[in-house]
């Protein structure tokens, strides 16, 4: 499976779902399906997707969060499955994209590629619903169950080492994160009574 | 134990009234009695840190939602936030308050403690982020106003150094 097919296949379930990404490919790949005002892309800060969805599901417990997470990236940061796991928001949905690589700095193989299993880590560190996934379907399917669920769900997508040549989009991380606080603070109004 | 109870109350109300609704935290010593009266406060969401550098991304999300937060830590787990907060907090421009034990300064007897002493305020200027000591009473609520006021304007972390003479009560 490829990473930007996975987005393309799960695109749709992203909609009223508050997003937050990894840099680099992630960033650049879901804003060539189409940017949304609820998506922001972390541009730098490795490891802390996971941590900002976290924050993001516990201040706005009724907001759906979905984290969109890389291999590289949580690896740097494996205490944020605990963490996760210690406070089990149901409103988080945690989604890594696995290519067992660091594609966006040239592709160096990470610790998946030599049997680290992310799913089985999230699932140690008692995350309630943890799974492996390698096909759009069960990527739609996956996403769809976590959410009905309301159980916090880490997945994890097996992808090919494959991304775009260039990660720099027209969107600024300011413009984003301005626009994102924006649209968040509206979310608000539109669900007090 | 002789941490400042009262001292650390002062200090917790002082968070409150700054309107602080979320804490993300890493026991140390001195910072025992301000995580249990966040712990112990139902109004308060209270995140347990593996390592405090999670507590940067957890308050950059707090933020964007609308909710405000603050870092409690030793200086130590400052040290180890350095990149979050500069490719994080301040890439992003997001007013982070950050309570930072000074562990290892004058009157230091853990020798584990003395070599961050030593640094914290030169990596603190460094990163260009503006700090105030706490280190009596009377002054807590106030620059902790400062502080969270400074952050909000200016959109970028600022620290307010927890110090000896405050936290701790030697016998």
């Amino acid at each position: 499976m490829l990473r930007i097919d996975a987005l393309r296949a799960i695109y749709p379930q992203l909609e009223d779902t508050v997003v937050v990404t990894i840099m680099g490919a992630v960033a650049a790949e879901l804003q060539a399906v189409g940017h949304r005002p609820n998506f922001f892309y972390l541009e730098h800060a490795m490891g802390l997707a996971s941590s900002m969805g976290l924050g993001l599901a516990l201040a706005r417990p009724e907001l759906p969060v979905t984290v969109i997470d890389g291999d590289g990236s949580v690896l740097m940061n494996l205490g944020t499955f605990t963490t996760m796991a210690r406070y089990r928001p149901g409103n988080l949905l945690h989604l890594v994209f696995d290519n067992e690589s660091l594609l966006s700095v040239g592709g160096f193989p990470t610790a998946t590629s030599t049997g680290s299993d992310l799913a089985a880590i999230a699932a140690g560190a008692g995350v309630p619903r943890a799974l492996t996934v390698h096909t759009e379907d069960e990527l739609r399917t996956a996403v769809e169950e976590a959410r009905e669920a309301r159980q916090l769900t880490t997945i994890v997508a097996k992808v090919e080492e494959r991304g775009p040549k260039v990660f720099l989009t027209d969107l600024h991380m300011l413009e984003n994160r301005f626009e994102f606080q924006r649209w968040l603070r509206a979310a608000e109004t539109r669900s007090s009574p | 134990m002789p941490v400042s109870q009262s001292h650390s109350q002062l200090v917790y109300d002082a968070l409150k009234g700054c309107d602080v609704g979320l804490l993300s935290a890493l026991p140390e010593t001195w910072l025992v009695h301000l995580i249990r009266l966040a712990d112990d406060d139902p109004e308060m969401i209270l995140v347990r840190l593996a390592k405090e550098e999670e507590g940067v991304g957890i308050s950059m999300g707090a933020h964007l939602a609308g909710v405000r937060s603050a870092m409690l830590m030793q200086n130590h787990g400052f040290l180890a936030s350095v990149n979050g907060i500069v490719s994080g907090a301040q890439l992003y421009r997001i007013p982070l308050l950050m309570l930072i034990s000074a562990r290892g300064e004058m009157g230091e007897k853990d020798p584990w403690q003395t070599e961050g002493g030593g640094v914290t305020r030169s990596v603190l200027d460094a990163l260009h982020i503006p700090y105030l000591e706490l280190d009596h009473p009377d002054h807590v609520a106030r620059r902790i106003d400062q502080a969270q006021t400074l952050a909000d304007a200016s959109l970028k972390p600022v620290a307010l150094l927890l110090m000896r003479d405050l936290m701790w009560e030697d016998e």
